[in-house]
């Protein structure tokens, strides 16, 4: 019961190691074009300011908390989200630019747009004559 | 229907799920009876419905819905909620390599059914962050009083 009362309140604060806490994996659809790659991952019920993105050394990381607006005195009858929490890792690769990431969330679904370095994207090559 | 995360690759859970199907057709279905408008585990979208003193709050997780296309109706205590999502991957493009389709796209239901204090002329829906959010308020005789004592 007190998981779903989680799920539905996903109470912040005075929470434990965060690496420790239980997290399921977003669904994701991952397409790449001669720019660059696309990542579109549902996460449903996460504002804006419980999503965290970063890139540690080739790794990204995408976390996000569930926090639905929930009125006072909420008791939990049903529910199918007992872990309030998304997360997943992705290994980048050499000729993608990390710094260059965008990142759009609108309407529970993020758009991670991770452009190709400029020099490993295809460039024709004049032949000077001699 | 937004296909199953069963059928996410590396999934575990689809390891499970095949498992039980195996199963299921070697014994037999088991007898347990399960609620008619039960889904199979992992049909999206998940529920979750919550109740305070004076409203039933039903929450679907369904991210990336046209709010203009969602669907929310009541009838005779079974409150619907439907809507259809666009395939974020574009089709048909020869420039374009997948590597993951595991978001569903195309149209889904789900119904709940609602206790018998609700009032179904008191009802507000919201789409929030990817999550239709439908508040039915409880009939007042439902809700809690308190009673002098003479």
């Amino acid at each position: 019961m007190s998981d779903d009362k989680q799920a539905l309140q996903a109470k912040t604060g005075s929470e434990p190691d965060r690496e420790s806490q239980r997290a399921v994996l977003p669904r994701v659809d991952v397409f790449e074009s001669e720019s660059g790659i696309t990542l579109l991952a549902d996460l449903p019920g996460v504002p804006r300011d419980k999503l965290e993105l970063k890139v540690e050394g080739d790794t990204l990381w995408v976390e996000g908390t569930v926090e639905p607006q929930t009125p006072e005195g909420l008791e939990a009858i049903y529910a199918e989200v007992r872990v309030p929490r998304f997360r997943r890792s992705f290994t980048l690769s050499r000729e993608l630019d990390s710094s260059k990431v965008e990142a759009n969330l609108k309407d529970g679904v993020l758009t991670l747009r991770i452009p190709k370095q400029a020099h490993a994207q295809p460039r024709r090559i004049a032949v000077q004559a001699g | 229907m937004f296909d199953s995360l069963l059928n996410s690759p590396s999934s575990l859970f689809g390891d499970f799920e095949r498992l039980r199907r195996e199963l299921d057709d070697v014994f037999g279905a088991t007898g347990f009876p399960t609620s008619i408008r039960s889904v199979a585990p992992g049909t999206l979208p998940a529920i979750n419905v919550g109740r305070t003193a004076n409203s039933i709050e039903v929450y679907a997780f369904a991210p990336g819905l046209d709010a203009s296309k969602i669907d929310v109706t009541i009838e005779r205590g079974v409150l619907r909620i439907s809507g259809e999502r666009n395939a974020g991957i574009p089709e048909n493009d020869p420039k374009v390599t997948v590597y993951s389709r595991e978001r569903g796209s195309g149209s889904f239901m789900r119904a709940v059914s609602l206790p018998d204090d609700v009032d179904p002329g008191h009802v507000r829906a919201s789409y929030r962050e990817g999550v239709p959010q439908v508040s039915i308020a409880r009939r007042e005789s439902a809700q809690p009083k308190r009673i002098a004592v003479q």
